[in-house]
Formats: structure tokens, sequence, C-alpha cells
């Protein structure tokens, strides 16, 4: 049990926007690979701070520091290439947003498309059927491939977006609230995929929603003020938290 | 009772820009009227004769028209290398620095030169250059011209793409990061083609600016009444032969110039039109 090695881990991790002020304190924590853990707490406390610092989104921005160690696979991805790293650590957004000047099909090649990675025709068809029946949208658009992404629902739009994240085949992927934007329907669909996911790769989500978290996650983390407060088994927490703040939380007495 | 006053005298007032732009237009289309009904409207367009012989007078306006569509394309073509830089920097690369600021404060400021000192700049500064690199032996002409309408139109073309730029929205851009994308890649396969065919848009509205362009192109393009050779040849566009006989004109010759005048400005509402429809239609998802 012991001895499963942790494709993610956080040592002291830290995130500033200003040199006064830190968004994430010395966060430390093991992910092991193929499980969803949910990132929970009130607005501002940091999460999706801690989840952008993963693919090192937080480079595109020349202000934000971050500082301590995350390892992927044993190695400091801080000290890494950032367009290696981000091609191992897939993300998914808020917002869906497909590329809108290209197609369905082209959209989830983009990765490759984007990085000048050349496929023959069959590996091209190959990884838009692979990725689209894992997001579990083939079905609805195998026929209109080459429709622009724009045309689907917000629902389809973020399954596309899901897709194009899978065709690099990340070890991890990092999801930034992928509901908020989508109604009651088109999330149970996400939650549902989501769970499928978990053997391929390795789930990260920031969400609002604690009943999300429940359903999906094994492991949760609370966090508040950019502190880590708590971390462990999503059955623990919901049942018996350690903290008296995660207890407060999630009682929805606070956020 | 107040408010319908208001009214009354608002309308009036939004009223009087349409009718003076009616009023230039059949102005314009009286006047010309002698010239093409003495040469014929498409002999007019075509003809490359320019000449005063009393009796015997001949006036047509291909050679200015080459003219002007000569030295807008020449400055459009010269003009991109330096505004698109420009609208990147300012627009993407340094968006919302303080020295994006600068740069973008600078280029506006070239936009409220007057056109007589560029004019001025070209016929003392760079004509001389030009002889001094044997480009033309007498400075002056089509390519000069086309010089100093770039740069006079840079600020244009450079401060609308860098808005459009500007307004990529950041989530697709983010997308493409987190696939691996570098900034290049993300420039030349997410920014370029979503704010596309608005950055050409304002390309469009850039030309409208230099095909009227009259005193800079008056004072550098050499003032002769035929067809331009090459490049390097001396021209004359019909913003400047305008500028330049309509002192000594009357008559035929007048409606002729006038006619010219007409010709002009249906051009340039034209591609100002297509400048503007394209920017409505053009969708930042």
């Amino acid at each position: 049990m012991e001895s499963v090695k942790p494709i993610l881990e956080f040592k002291k991790t830290c995130v500033s926007y200003t040199k006064q002020t830190m968004a994430v304190k010395y966060v430390s924590a093991v992910i092991e690979p193929n499980t969803i853990t949910a990132i929970m707490g009130p607005s501002g406390c940091g999460k999706s701070t801690l989840l952008r610092a993963v693919n090192l989104m937080h480079n595109l921005y020349p202000n934000i520091r971050v500082d301590g160690e995350i390892l992927l696979n044993g190695e400091n991805i801080l000290s890494m290439e950032p367009i290696d790293v981000r091609r191992k650590v897939g993300m998914v957004f808020q917002r869906p947003a497909p590329f809108p000047t290209m197609s369905i099909y082209n959209n989830v090649l983009s990765g490759y498309s984007l990085n000048g990675i050349r496929l023959s025709k069959t590996e091209k068809d190959a990884t838009v059927e692979r990725c689209l029946k894992s997001v579990a949208l083939w079905d609805e658009v195998k026929d209109v491939l080459n429709k622009k992404g724009t045309f689907l629902s917000g629902g389809q739009q973020q399954r596309l977006c899901i897709a194009r994240a899978l065709a690099m085949k990340p070890d991890v992927l990092l999801m930034d609230e992928p509901t908020s934007a989508l109604d009651p329907i088109a999330t149970a669909h996400i939650e549902e995929l989501m769970q499928e996911l978990q053997k391929e790769v390795t789930i990260l989500i920031v969400t609002h929603n604690m009943g999300q978290a429940m359903r999906i996650s094994s492991k949760s983390m609370f966090m508040y003020l950019g502190e880590l407060v708590e971390y462990g088994d999503t059955e623990t927490m919901f049942t018996n938290p350690i903290d008296e703040r995660t207890k407060v939380y999630l009682t929805g007495k606070m956020g | 009772m107040n408010d319908k006053i208001y009214k009354v005298i608002l309308f009036a007032t939004a009223l009087i820009i349409p009718t003076v732009c009616g009023g230039v237009i059949y102005a314009l289309v009286t006047d010309a009227y002698q010239a093409f009904e003495h040469f014929g409207f498409f002999k007019f367009l075509t003809s490359s004769e320019w000449s005063y012989t009393e009796g015997a007078e001949q006036y047509g306006a291909l050679p200015f028209i080459t003219g002007t569509l000569m030295t807008t394309l020449l400055a459009l073509i010269f003009c991109i290398p330096f505004s698109l830089p420009v609208a990147l920097f300012v627009g993407e690369y340094f968006k919302g620095t303080r020295i994006a600021a600068i740069l973008s404060t600078v280029t506006d400021l070239l936009a409220g030169i007057p056109s007589i000192i560029y004019g001025l700049w070209g016929f003392y500064t760079l004509r001389p250059i030009i002889m001094a690199l044997n480009i033309s032996p007498q400075g002056s002409g089509i390519l000069t011209a086309s010089l100093v309408l770039a740069i006079m139109i840079v600020p244009y073309a450079a401060s609308l793409s860098a808005e459009f730029i500007k307004m990529v929205p950041n989530d697709l851009k983010e997308g493409a990061y987190s696939l691996g994308a570098t900034r290049a890649e993300v420039i030349r396969k997410v920014v370029f083609p979503v704010a596309g065919s608005r950055i050409f848009s304002s390309y469009i509205l850039a030309i409208g600016r230099a095909l009227g362009e009259t005193m800079t192109v008056t004072m550098l393009i050499g003032n002769t009444n035929s067809i331009p050779e090459s490049i390097t040849s001396t021209g004359n566009s019909m913003a400047s032969i305008i500028a330049n006989q309509f002192g000594e004109a009357d008559d035929l010759k007048l409606s002729s110039l006038i006619a010219i005048g007409l010709i002009l400005f249906l051009i340039t509402a034209f591609i100002n039109l297509i400048g503007k429809i394209m920017i409505k239609r053009a969708r930042i998802a």
C-alpha cells in the first residue's frame, strides 16, 4: 500500500503575486497516480493559483513568483521548460474555449499543430476518434468533424476542450472549475466522464461544488487563506473533518 | 414639452451633416458633368492624355488614378513591416506595461504631425538620400511619396491592429499555452487567425487615409502628367493634380479636375465602407 510511487508532489510550494502577499503558503502534499483530488475552499483561498502552478501557467505573468518544489514523477517542474511541463500536464479551464477558427477535428489535434508536430492522416484520424470517444462526444459529432467547434453546446465544447487536452496524452489533468459554466445535465456528463478518465490520467480539480467533490473525488484538499488546512480521503473529510475551519466550511457557515 | 423641443433641435442638428455631404456630392456631380459629357465617362477614365492646347484640349484621368493606386499600394506594403510589430508589441508582448504605453503614445503622435511637415522632411531629407543612393536622378517620384505616406499611415494601422490583438480572449491564449505552445506559436496560430480579419480591416482603413493624402504627395511625387513607367518614375496622384492645377483652371479643365475629385471621393468612400463592414462582420469569439 505505502509503496505507490507518487505522480505529483508539492513540497513547500509558495506562490506570490506581489512581494508582500503570498497567495499560496507552503503547501506540501503527495498525489498518487490515477486518483481524483478535489481542491476546495472559499473564493480567494489560492486553490486556482495552486492548480495553475502545476503547469507553470504563472510563468506567463512576470510578476508572479513560485517557490518551493513541485515534483512530477520525481522531477522538479519549476526547473523544467514550461513547454515540456505543459505537454505532460493538461488543463481544462472554467469557461469552455475551443479555438474559434478551427474545426472540431483540428481542435482535438490543436496540441500537435500548435507545437508543430506532424502526424500522418491515419494517426490524426485515430487520435481524434480515441479522444472524442474518451470524452463521449464521438457519437454526437462524428458527422460534423469539419464544423467549427464553437457551434457546439457549452457542455459539448467543454468535452471538446477535455479531448484537446487528452490528445497530448498527459500524465496529469488539471481542471479549474470545469463545470461552473455548465447546466446540471452537462455537469453530470462531465462528472461521469472524469470517473472513466481516472484510469488513464491523474486529475486535480478545483471545485466550489461540495456535492461534486463528494461524488467524484477520492482525495480532498481544503485550502483557506493560502494554506492547505486539511488533505485526506474525501469521505473522511466530509464525515469527520479534523480542522475546525474545514468543518465550518463544509457545513456552509463560511465562504 | 421640453422633451419635444430637445428632440427637434437634436434632429435638426443631426441632419446638417448628411445634408452637407449630399450637397458636396451634388456639387461634384454637376460640376464634373461637363467633362464627362465632353469626353464620355468611360473615355475620361481610360484616357492618358492631359494636354491644354487651345481648341484641342484632351483630359483623361488614367495617369492620376494609376498614380494614386501605385502610391497607396506601395505605402501599404511599406507600412506593414513597421505597423505589425508595433501592434504586436503594444497589444500582446508588452500589453499593459509602461513601455507599451510610451510606444503607443509616440506612434499616435505621428498621426498628429501636419502633412506639410512630412512633405518637408521627405523633400529635404529623404529625397537627397534617394538621389545619393542612385535610385532615381531627380529624387522625387512614386517611391519617395510612398515611403513618406507609409510612415504617415503607420499610426492608423498600428493602433487599430493593437486594439484588435488585445481583444483576443485570454481564455484562448491560455488554452493554447496549456497545450505546450510557445509564444510565437500562440501568435501565429491563435492570435492572428482570430484577429486576422479585423487586422486586415484596419489596413483597409489606413489605405483610405493614404488615398486622399494631398500635401505630402504633391511635394514629393514629381508632378508629371503621364502614367508612371516604374516605381522610381515621377507622376501625379488624383489629389496632387487637383492641388497643382485648380488655381489656373477654368471651364473644361476645371470640370475635368472636379471629375477626378469625384472619382477619388467614390474610391475613398468605397474603401472606407469595406473597412467598416469588415470590422462589423468579423466577430471575435
